[in-house]
């Protein structure tokens, strides 16, 4: 190594080629490991972050919420979940977890719960609900875990819904927010995917009243995002500029958007 | 030794025209710095896609390869997720999964780029003997064959095939990427793609393809020796010339009458 010191010290034209050779490969060595080291300390810092929510910390939760800004910047009423025939669809759908809906529930008494911008509560009957008019889809229902199933479901559009109570400067606002009666399950839902055309307050599978495990008697359906969005057994509705708590955001550690 | 058949003053005096300047030994300039750059960032980044990627496909691991009802290789056995602890970390492999993206897009469109504008695509892409070639490369490496053919440029015609198709590969890891990770809001690109579940195979089997790319690539660098691999550090390959002597005084006793 002696030998490679001196040839620091020494113009490359005044070395003969193994000294040339010799006094290249130790210096690009040596920053090929300095970076290499770099890059390891900025993983293991990266792997160190405190998670802020759920599992995932916050340099990634930053990430992720710009790409939530990016791609939702593609959200579009014109961009529609592909519809298929009714033939095509799974009976009886895929049901993937309880969550929320584990809590002795008595079905006579159920109201939704709609929190007002003033603060009162309109509570709504699924009887109302159904005087609305009605809109069925047959589209691929798409879990986070990666399986996705066609499904047939029928409601009122969110955004029918809406209109139909009058529910304009709570629909001003920039998140819905919904809740199981229990309150174990929540979610939070940016307003432009909540009003796109295809989200339905949905209270038939398959042409029949939902299944008290599909979330009887009313569930959210919304295509443009992962079923877990699509909140079981609405109990809670409500509207905020902030964003509503989130139970696979926030406890969880999924993106918040989780936008298709 | 110095080729006996050569003799007189005209050939010895070719040779050492020709003779290095410095030596035995020269110093050829093989990889540019920015393409060692592109190279050693990519390297961890797509491990981390990889990994990552593992992490998500756990959570709804249906693929195998069969036929009937008979299964040859399922992806994956589950002593493989317990060996690399990868059970019930979804979220976790979506969130690197989704910020790791952006590096691997940009660092593979800045490759690209620079392939282009400095005119080094010319040294990867392969041309229309390239196929014959690799054939030959192949037999040649798995000494079936004897000789290997030329090599012009840079590379060997498998390893312009390898080199571009790589390239390919990662275009197509970004593209079914979107797909599945926009089917709506890009439908167009999900159709295109085959659907959604499609996509998802085919994004599935590009990186079956870089893994087994990978263990290709070490063996062949590990055969191929170390002036190879430290090209890919330093950017240059020590070219070994011919033994030549010194030439020396070989005339006769000079009259020392003169």
């Amino acid at each position: 190594m002696a030998n490679f010191f001196q040839t620091l010290g020494t113009k490359n034209s005044k070395l003969n080629t193994d000294q040339l050779i010799m006094k290249k490969t130790v210096i690009s060595f040596f920053f090929f490991f300095v970076f290499a080291g770099a890059a390891f300390i900025g993983w293991r810092w990266l792997r160190h972050q405190p998670a802020t929510a759920g599992k995932t910390s916050g340099p990634l939760r930053k990430i992720l919420n710009m790409n939530g800004a990016i791609f939702d910047g593609l959200l579009s009423d014109k961009h529609l979940a592909k519809s298929y025939s009714k033939s095509k669809a799974a009976d009886p759908a895929r049901v993937n977890g309880n969550l929320g809906l584990k809590t002795a529930f008595d079905p006579t008494t159920w109201a939704l719960n709609i929190i007002k911008a003033k603060g009162d509560t309109l509570k709504v009957k699924l009887e109302d609900i159904q005087k609305l008019p009605k809109t069925e889809i047959v589209f691929n229902f798409k879990c986070i875990e990666g399986w996705s199933q066609i499904t047939y479901w029928g409601g009122v559009k969110f955004s029918d819904f809406i209109k139909a109570y009058g529910l304009s400067e709570e629909s001003g606002m920039k998140y819905l927010g919904l809740a199981t009666p229990d309150k174990q399950y929540y979610v939070g839902i940016d307003m432009p995917s909540a009003l796109h055309p295809q989200t339905l307050l949905c209270y038939e599978l398959n042409g029949k009243p939902l299944p008290m495990d599909q979330g009887y008697p009313l569930r959210l359906i919304i295509p443009v995002k992962y079923g877990v969005k699509s909140l079981k057994r609405i109990g809670y509705m409500y509207f905020d500029n902030k964003r509503p708590p989130d139970y696979w955001a926030d406890v969880k550690g999924y993106d918040y958007f989780g936008g298709l | 030794m110095l080729n006996n058949n050569l003799t007189g003053d005209y050939h010895l005096d070719y040779i050492n025209l020709h003779r290095p300047k410095t030596g035995m030994k020269e110093i050829i300039k093989k990889h540019p710095l920015a393409i060692r750059w592109f190279h050693w960032i990519n390297f961890p980044i797509l491990a981390i896609m990889i990994w990552s990627g593992l992490l998500i496909y756990w959570a709804n691991d249906v693929y195998k390869i069969g036929f009937g009802s008979t299964t040859l290789l399922k992806f994956f056995p589950n002593s493989f997720y317990q060996a690399l602890n990868v059970p019930f970390r979804l979220s976790e492999g979506m969130a690197y999964h989704f910020v790791f993206m952006w590096l691997f897009f940009l660092n593979g469109i800045a490759y690209v780029l620079y392939t282009a504008i400095s005119g080094e695509w010319r040294l990867l892409m392969p041309n229309r003997k390239s196929f014959k070639e690799a054939w030959q490369v192949l037999l040649h490496d798995l000494h079936i064959r004897k000789t290997a053919p030329p090599i012009v440029g840079k590379y060997n015609a498998a390893q312009r095939i390898a080199y571009t198709a790589i390239i390919f590969m990662g275009i197509g890891s970004i593209l079914t990427g979107l797909a599945i990770y926009k089917p709506i809001q890009l439908s167009w690109l999900c159709t295109i793609l085959g659907g959604y579940k499609f996509a998802r195979i085919l994004h599935f089997a590009l990186t079956i393809g870089y893994v087994l790319f990978f263990l290709i690539h070490v063996f062949q660098v590990i055969m191929a020796g170390w002036n190879n691999f430290r090209a890919m550090i330093t950017g240059f390959e020590v070219k070994k010339t011919i033994e030549i002597p010194e030439e020396k005084e070989e005339q006769p006793a000079k009259d020392p009458a003169k």
